[in-house]
């Protein structure tokens, strides 16, 4: 079984759950930017949470199966076209040997998904399918898709389909403008003065169009940092610091300007400081946000922030049973 | 010892652990922090997801569902005051020979090409920037700097396989250069690089901002892994490894690049065990120990 790539579309690339265990060599973790929403497609074609899928930036790709497959879309909200009829997000599809798949404008958010039912069967490399274009490792040939690709899907299990067909309005991710996102402050968090560290958290940033899978970069006040002598190695502004390594979705922010939130391919160390960090259930919700969001910085403990992470994986446990 | 009896402990939200072993770079620093990440690879604790030991800090990724916090801050905090009481401060690592072709066409384009807006002096090429700010005679003087004395990986990471490097010489002789006023979008692969008191090779071409001296012969990051020194692993260097820089002029670098294609380039390299207390009380000397093991190759 294989897709026909016709078009790319803007970055359309394969992810799964990511790459654990090589951050310590400068290869970040990737995988799907909206864990949450390739979950949901992977749930309803029969997959299991690990398969592979497609995840499509802005402008989709134009694909034509090669053979009957079954599929689903789920993230941002966007017209998905099969033969140019409009098919409904969030719900399986069965797709004949020659339909076309195309994608219309994105109406929200940044990022959506195409499972396939069998996953798609790319070589992993270092136990993931995932694509780093920097090192050019994963994926196809380790960059995003090209006009002309072919991109193999597995087999599947057959009669492996799930009863649910359709994911539940409560279920879907919400796309909104305005959005609250939980930090653990820490790192380097006393390097700001009383004033920055009152900036961050208490002004209302918005989030620019320099956001990608490495990172999301917000405009506002900016931060005050405190006076200090830097120490050696470290670099002459207040904002660096001896290179250290980077907690995934830790919030730097180079010369006090604009906060960046690292995210799934971010850089894995590097001399700016960091003064929180994303805390893991919210990583998703940050993957889902436009350019022009407004962003608040909620400041919450390790108790709150693993709590969150339990709720998120019970509402994962639940669809998934 | 110069530095604080203990690290400062800190979250990075609910999966990192990140214990900062001292605010300056200093060999003492980097050494805790990759054996404290040694010990703790050995204990194979359910839940470590990555152990990142970086300059003077070691950042630690964990799966909170199966190992606690609270748990792993009391492991850790154990095991650096283990390190810390041991007085043995040696390490069974390797010295590699890297040849560079300093003050090469490909690094020297890319300069030129940022430079209004990015660089600090308009004149010149980096490796000129260098010379001037160490207070050395000229670019030929810093090249030399540069290569004379070897240097330890003391981190891996940034992108796939970038080794940092920090020079054993005393703390007089490093050279420190600042980085790019403002980060280039566009790097050569294998430049070396420096910032600060590190200097570094690019494993692949992309963005940077470190200072560009030149540009290593062979790969140091191979996704393909056809050269023999990759075949365990595609990333080449660890932390702990020296460096030994080997200027090579254009036909030399050429013939490297062609034992590259051919597949048949091998690093020259020697087992040895590095002292970081013979380090520090005699960098000169012990340089020229080091090296020798080179030697015979």
């Amino acid at each position: 079984m294989a897709f026909e790539i016709l078009e790319s579309g803007l970055s359309t690339t394969v992810q799964d759950q990511g790459r654990i265990g090589y951050y310590r060599y400068g290869i970040p973790q990737g995988g799907s930017m909206d864990q949450y929403s390739a979950s949901l497609g992977n749930r309803l074609v029969g997959n299991t949470p690990a398969e592979a899928v497609l995840e499509c930036t802005y402008i989709g790709p134009k694909i034509v199966t090669k053979t009957a497959a079954v599929i689903a879309v789920t993230g941002a909200p966007v017209d998905v076209l099969v033969n140019g009829t409009p098919v409904p997000q969030f719900e399986r599809i069965q797709l004949e040997a020659g339909d076309e798949l195309r994608f219309g404008v994105i109406q929200g958010g940044t990022k959506y998904f195409i499972a396939v039912h069998g996953g798609i069967d790319v070589p992993e490399v270092l136990g993931s399918r995932s694509t780093y274009p920097i090192g050019a490792i994963g994926g196809v040939n380790g960059r995003a898709l090209a006009a002309g690709d072919i991109v193999p899907v597995g087999a599947g299990v057959e009669n492996g389909l799930p009863l649910l067909e359709r994911i539940a309005e409560d279920d879907r991710p919400v796309f909104s403008k305005v959005v609250e996102v939980r930090v653990m402050l820490g790192l380097y968090d006393h390097n700001l003065s009383e004033n920055g560290l009152d900036s961050l958290l208490n002004s209302e940033w918005t989030l620019t169009p320099v956001a990608d899978r490495m990172g999301l970069r917000y405009s506002g006040p900016g931060v005050q940092w405190k006076e200090r002598e830097q120490p050696f190695g470290a670099g002459q502004d207040p904002s660096n610091i001896v290179d250290a390594g980077y907690a995934v979705g830790s919030i730097q922010i180079p010369g006090g300007t604009q906060p960046i939130i690292l995210h799934r391919d971010a850089v894995s160390g590097g001399g700016y400081a960091m003064v929180a960090t994303v805390i893991s259930a919210d990583m998703d919700l940050v993957a889902r946000c436009a350019p022009g969001t407004k962003t608040r910085f909620i400041s919450v403990t390790m108790e709150q922030a693993l709590e969150a992470r339990s709720e998120n994986a019970a509402r994962i446990t639940r669809i998934w049973s | 010892m110069t530095q604080s009896d203990v690290a400062r402990y800190t979250w990075g939200g609910d999966e990192f652990l990140f214990a900062e072993i001292a605010e300056g770079m200093s060999l003492e620093a980097n050494f805790i922090s990759n054996s404290i990440a040694n010990a703790l690879e050995m204990k194979e604790l359910e839940g470590i997801v990555d152990i990142c030991p970086a300059n003077a800090s070691l950042l630690i990724r964990f799966n909170p569902d199966l190992l606690a916090s609270g748990e792993l801050e009391r492991t850790v905090r154990k095991l650096e005051q283990e390190v810390r009481a041991t007085t043995s401060r040696t390490l069974e690592t390797r010295i590699v020979e890297i040849p560079v072709w300093y003050n090469d066409p490909y690094t020297n384009e890319t300069g030129a090409r940022f430079r209004e807006g990015y660089h600090q002096r308009p004149d010149g090429n980096d490796l000129d920037y260098a010379a001037e700010v160490n207070g050395l005679a000229d670019a030929a003087e810093f090249i030399k700097r540069h290569h004379e004395s070897p240097w330890l990986v003391s981190m891996v990471g940034f992108v796939a396989g970038l080794p940092f490097l920090f020079q054993l010489v005393d703390r007089e002789h490093q050279l420190e250069v600042p980085k790019y006023l403002s980060p280039r979008t566009d790097t050569p692969a294998l430049t070396i690089g420096h910032g600060g008191c590190f200097s570094c090779i690019y494993s692949v071409r992309g963005a940077g901002g470190y200072q560009m001296f030149g540009v290593a012969a062979a790969p140091i990051f191979d996704p393909s892994q056809s050269l023999e020194d990759f075949e365990d692993f595609m990333v080449f260097f660890k932390p702990g490894d020296i460096v030994k820089f080997k200027p090579v002029d254009e036909a030399e670098y050429f013939r490297i690049r062609a034992e590259v294609e051919a597949g048949t380039f091998t690093y020259r390299q020697a087992p040895i065990v590095f002292d970081v207390g013979a380090a520090l009380a005699d960098p000169d000397g012990y340089k020229v120990s080091l090296v020798e093991a080179l030697n015979g190759i």
